[in-house]
């Protein structure tokens, strides 16, 4: 396949955007379809094609490989009736694929034909290589923690002084502004016997803290938030204010949709499916399900959906927020225990509360913890009366999207068949991103989705679609069905989204476009890895599990938030910061979400980008305890290391930890093959 | 003697500690300073001392809870036994018979749904259960419209709006929805069902006083009780109950610290069908100086000449009511819901309202589609006069002719609610349950002859409260939707299967 084997960020251009369609298609194109010539030769005579000696009878394999099998392979270059590049006619080589004139070496693209292949890579990228897959899976036998960093205490001490001077300063303001231009006051005060809709203190933080940096929060946008990500410019007159919208776009590297299979595309068989489903269907159902917004489509999702998740039953919503906010209060009341992790998603707290149900928290992902609790609760039972709790639910994320650790789930069985609670789990962002055949945390850990009660999770993200979903035994979900909220009173999914949940799942299990699916699922783990492992080599803190889509990078120092993600901007790269109240105060962080949109070249892209602003904001902070660290020696497995490790009485972490700070080269010459053993 | 060895042993000590002490720098100064307060003020000096000493010991003291210990100490093996013994009950209780009856009987609608939906028995049914009042959905434009922005934008955003999930088409949907409102500003929601509950508590905090109608439909009730504001209920739509609890709570209130007060009320009124007397409503508001937070889910592209709901139909100024809450799903076709208002209530509302902050952004076609539509009830008022029509139809079959239900649905509400009369209820001794029984086979009559209509879902009651705390639930009733998609003689003839239907399953009730 084409790729380009020289890194263009070599030469460090922050200009580079590889959306100038022309140019930028056809320049590596050729370079590879010169080296192609070569490689048929090699390919020919070489027995191995995944030698890694042969880099470039590898690509060769790929193409020939995927030509076989993948006639409408998400990588769309590669379908015949699309050819978009600079093609050499195969048909010598391999004998097959003859209709194309023999004679022809070069085929330039029509304009217009160049165009749309420009549209079709800009929402999914074509696959670099074969060797740019992984399938996503714990192995192991204990799941750990991943261990996490911490920076020199300079930059934490820093931060709070940051954090200070930012106060102060919002407060010096304030006197002066409320003495001095009393009209933007206003709205804070009494105004003729209303009390202010926002109250001074709890909008502080917002006026004047989070309005400085908020060009960097809800940026708008246009057409499809795939590879790339149109960004509608905008510049505000008014200290951020409000905004003007100057009419110009920006395409960008898009590295922040939680887009993970990269199902967010308006051509393809799930768009396809879905304009017929809109011709035949209509848009929309104009009823809750209960009423008469029970379509077949619906029926069908939750069948498939049932089916994919390994669950008798499923119901569908037409938004995951409310999926959540529903499922409690019908699942628990008075009387009944709630156990949540800490960090759990807003919706959960939300139905949580709705519930009427008590609710006991556990430090994130700290199954002593909980066990702790559990005791004490069970023990203890309810509260002044003493009587045994009706039932308790413990209800955890998949994967936290702001931390992206995952849950610990086969210790979560353990614990749950020693102390006998119900077990929920919330896959919003697992489903689809996680486990070899995207399924989920069940999938990933190999563990039977039977152990698990109730395994919620929406499609939207995934299956670039909205809603979500709810899968248990069939007299649960029989229950739920006329008891909860959503399905009474909330509009039904629309048959567009239903069919995209549709044919994104069938995609994902091989039903239709076979290996497609598998395609998007491995590219998911590699580029998750790949730029996981980049990252932590450059020098940076990454919090989370290697497995994990979501990567977030540590920035600490407040003001580090607007100039990352400025920096990234200005290269090209759209980026979600985050910071306090959705983190701790001083965990400010950057937060990726990898697709299986993206190539091997757009992470490289990333890392370039990184390694970049990293020197530039001082973010390579990495003790080296958390991994980055140098390969293994020769004829040292991980194994090996790890027992070494024990014996040194530090399991778990790298023998020497040196902070590493790899050179860009070295990460994107070794990331490869690194990423397919046990990352350290 | 002992005693005077004693003595002269304390003594020493004391010179000693004395000499000590005046080693000490500043030692002068505190000696100074406890002999002039001593003599300008001995209680002090108790008093000081009193306070020193009392520091001492909290300084010394063990760390304890303040909390009211109910903790029993159990060792281990006890604990160990209580986990053994302890049996959970099952995730969810048995389903009941009328709950069981519910999922047998909810219908399939295979192909597309419209006035005449096929069902998953294969019989084809004139459909009077769902909102599509208009037929929008049937509307071969609204498709190709549809089909352009799927082509532009795919399926979903991927992200919340704060991450790169506002679309321009949002925007657009936006500003249109204000500019027809007359308001503002507008801020789009993923969901209808949600929007309401998540307005109420962004607002809304603990310690502010919410006056709220008793019929208020279930998200209503859901976002006051997130809330956790004060709640008062007024009888519904009555004005003078309202007028009452206001000046109530004025008088309350009257010496402690403002806080934020709202009305929340419906524009037509999901469980009972009526309208709310808004000028009425915005005086009393203005009077009590109170926000009022309407909730138009029902009416928003039903009442009124083009469609702005109550505000439209009562001649009320859309900038005077505070939020402004509608569908973009029923009606209108396409999907999620709105708040209207100020900019500084919209504003609020991105960064501290959680189903829109937390969820992802609507699907940019269903954005565009109601654009549309919105557009299309503007351009054409006569589809709203044909559905009046409709309406008025359907009525002369079932309220004044039928003996044995009523309608409570106001005149130009599209969804009639027909309940049971109080006679026939009292006369044959009918418990909620058994109206709900009874209207379930009416409505299996009805399906059987042809005609698809639903029944008004009663709100689901939380899991473990006592009868008491149930609170108000809305009378059994049958739920008719009326559409233009059927002419004014197919919607008589199904009024009259409705009727006959009604007749045959009350009278073989004892």
């Amino acid at each position: 396949m084409p790729t380009r084997n020289i890194n263009p960020f070599t030469a460090s251009s922050p200009a580079i955007t590889s959306l100038d369609a022309m140019n930028e298609k056809k320049e590596p194109a050729r370079r590879s379809s010169f080296s192609k010539v070569n490689n048929k030769f090699s390919q020919l005579f070489s027995t191995s094609p995944k030698s890694k000696s042969n880099d470039a009878a590898t690509l060769q394999a790929a193409l020939v490989a995927q030509q076989h099998a993948l006639y409408n392979s998400p990588s769309p270059q590669i379908n015949s009736s699309t050819l978009s590049l600079p093609t050499i006619c195969l048909s010598t080589a391999t004998g097959e694929k003859s209709p194309m004139e023999p004679t022809t070496l070069f085929q330039p693209p029509s304009p217009t034909e160049a165009r749309r292949i420009a549209r079709q890579h800009a929402q999914f990228g074509p696959l670099g290589s074969q060797s740019h897959r992984y399938s996503s899976k714990f192995e192991g036998t204990e799941f750990a923690e991943p261990i996490e960093d911490e920076p020199p205490y300079y930059f934490l001490i820093t931060t709070y002084i940051s954090y200070l001077i930012l106060i102060v300063f919002g407060h010096v303001r304030d006197f002066f502004g409320k003495r001095f231009r009393q009209k933007h006051y206003r709205h804070l005060k009494e105004r003729d016997g209303y009390a202010p809709l926002n109250s001074d203190f709890d909008n502080f933080y917002t006026r004047r803290l989070k309005m400085r940096i908020n060009d960097c929060f809800s940026r708008p946008i246009t057409g499809v938030p795939g590879r790339f990500i149109t960004l509608l410019d905008r510049r505000s007159d008014n200290g951020n204010n409000t905004f003007k919208l100057t009419g110009t776009t920006t395409e960008t590297l898009n590295l922040s949709s939680y887009n993970y299979l990269g199902f967010a595309q308006s051509e393809g068989p799930c768009a396809d499916a879905t304009e017929q489903a809109v011709k035949k269907y209509g848009i929309s159902l104009a009823s809750p399900r209960a009423d008469s917004g029970t379509s077949e489509l619906a029926v069908e999702v939750e069948d498939l959906i049932a089916k994919f998740v390994g669950k008798p039953s499923a119901m569908v919503f037409s938004m995951g927020f409310v999926t959540n906010a529903t499922a409690f209060p019908a699942l628990v009341g008075k009387g009944c225990l709630m156990i949540s992790d800490e960090l759990n998603h807003s919706s959960i707290r939300f139905g949580a509360r709705l519930s009427g149900a008590m609710i006991e928290m556990f430090r994130h992902n700290d199954m002593r913890d909980l066990e702790r609790l559990l005791r004490e609760v069970i023990s203890q039972g309810q509260p002044r009366t003493h009587r045994p709790w009706k039932k308790i639910l413990v209800a955890v994320e998949g994967l936290y999207s702001m931390e992206g650790t995952m849950c610990n789930l086969p210790a979560l069985i353990e614990l749950k068949k020693k102390y006998k609670f119900n077990l929920f789990i919330d896959e919003a962002h697992s489903i689809g991103a996680l486990g070899p055949q995207g399924k989920g945390v069940c999938d990933y850990f190999g563990i039977d989705p039977a152990e698990v009660d109730i395994l919620m999770g929406t499609l939207t993200k995934s299956f670039g679609a909205n809603g979500g979903y709810i899968a248990a035994e069939k007299h649960i979900i029989d229950k739920l069905r006329v008891s909860n909220a959503a399905t009474l009173f909330a509009e039904s999914p629309t048959p567009p989204v239903l069919v995209q949940i549709a044919s994104a799942l069938r995609i994902i299990i091989g039903d239709i476009v076979p290996s497609q699916g598998e395609e998007r699922l491995q590219r998911l783990a590699f580029n998750s890895r790949y730029l996981r492992l980049g990252l932590k080599r450059l020098g940076f803190i990454v919090y989370g599990h290697d497995d994990s889509p979501i990567i977030p990078i540590m920035l600490y120092n407040p003001a580090k938030m607007p100039a990352f993600s400025h920096e990234m901007l200005k290269r090209k790269i759209s980026v979600v910061v985050v910071g306090y109240p959705a983190t701790p105060l001083v965990s400010s962080r950057a937060r990726f979400c990898v697709s299986a949109a993206h190539t091997k070249d757009d992470l490289d892209r990333m890392l370039a980008a990184c390694d970049e602003v990293g020197d530039l904001l001082q973010l390579k902070f990495s003790s080296g305890v958390a991994g980055g660290a140098e390969p293994i020696p020769e004829g040292i497995s991980s194994d090996m290391e790890k027992e070494y490790g024990r014996q040194a009485g530090r399991p778990g972490k790298a023998l020497i930890a040196t902070p590493p700070r790899w050179r860009l080269e070295d990460v994107l010459k070794r990331g490869v093959e690194d990423v397919k053993v046990p990352l350290r | 003697m002992d005693l005077h060895d004693a003595q002269s042993l304390v003594l020493r000590l004391i010179n000693d500690a004395n000499a000590q002490f005046q080693k000490v720098p500043g030692s002068a100064i505190l000696l100074r300073y406890i002999k002039s307060s001593y003599q300008d003020d001995p209680v002090r000096s108790a008093v000081e001392l009193f306070l020193f000493l009392f520091a001492v010991r909290y300084l010394l003291a063990p760390t304890y809870s303040t909390q009211k210990q109910k903790h029993v100490a159990l060792t281990e093996e006890e604990i160990d036994e209580l986990v053994d013994d302890w049996t959970p009950e099952p995730l969810v209780a048995s389903p009941t018979a009328f709950e069981e009856l519910e999922n047998e009987k909810r219908p399939v609608i295979v192909g597309p749904t419209g006035p005449k939906s096929k069902l998953s028995n294969g019989r084809t049914v004139t459909n009077l259960a769902s909102y599509n009042f208009y037929n929008f959905i049937a509307n071969e434009t609204l498709k190709e419209k549809a089909i352009q922005t799927l082509r532009t934008y795919g399926v979903g955003p991927c992200g919340p709006p704060g991450f790169y999930g506002t679309q321009d088409v949002h925007m657009k949907t936006e500003a249109d929805i204000a500019s027809h409102l007359g308001t503002p500003a507008c801020i789009l929601y993923a969901q209808a069902f949600s929007t309401i509950s998540s307005v109420i508590p962004s607002f809304s905090k603990r310690g502010d006083i919410i006056v709220a109608d008793k019929a208020v439909n279930y998200a209503v009730r859901k976002g006051i009780q997130i809330s956790r504001s004060t709640v008062r209920w007024y009888e519904h739509n009555d004005m003078e109950d309202l007028q009452r609890v206001l000046e109530k709570v004025t008088k309350e209130q009257a010496k402690k610290p403002l806080t934020r007060r709202f009305i929340i009320t419906e524009g037509l009124f999901e469980c009972v069908g009526d309208t709310v007397n808004l000028p009425k409503v915005i005086e009393l508001k203005l009077r009590y100086k109170f926000r009022l937070i309407l909730d138009e889910t029902w009416s928003y592209g039903v009442l009124g000449r083009t469609g702005r709901g109550v505000t439209e139909q009562q001649n009320v100024d859309a900038a005077e009511v505070d939020m402004i809450i509608g569908s973009l799903s029923g009606p209108l076709c396409a999907a999620g819901g709105f708040c209207a208002g100020t900019e500084e209530v919209v504003e609020h509302q991105r960064i501290s309202s959680a189903s829109y902050t937390y969820s992802a952004a609507l699907p940019a076609m269903l954005a565009t589609t109601a654009s549309e539509t919105i557009a299309l009830l503007q351009e054409n008022p006569d589809i709203m006069v044909q559905l009046r029509e409709n309406i008025k139809a359907m009525r002369g079959q079932l309220d004044p002719r039928s003996d044995w239900v009523k309608c409570t649905s106001s005149i130009d509400n599209p969804v009639m609610l027909l309940v049971l009369k109080a006679e026939v209820v009292a006369s044959k001794k009918l418990s909620i349950e058994d109206q709900e029984f009874l209207l379930q086979d009416v409505v299996d009559e009805c399906v059987a002859n042809g005609v698809l209509i639903t029944r008004l879902k009663s709100m689901p009651v939380a899991l473990g409260s006592g009868p008491s705390d149930q609170g108000w639930q809305p009378q059994p009733a049958l739920k008719v939707c009326i559409t233009t998609g059927l002419s004014k003689k197919e919607t008589e003839k199904a009024g009259i299967v409705i009727r006959h239907a009604i007749t045959k399953i009350v009278t073989r009730r004892k």
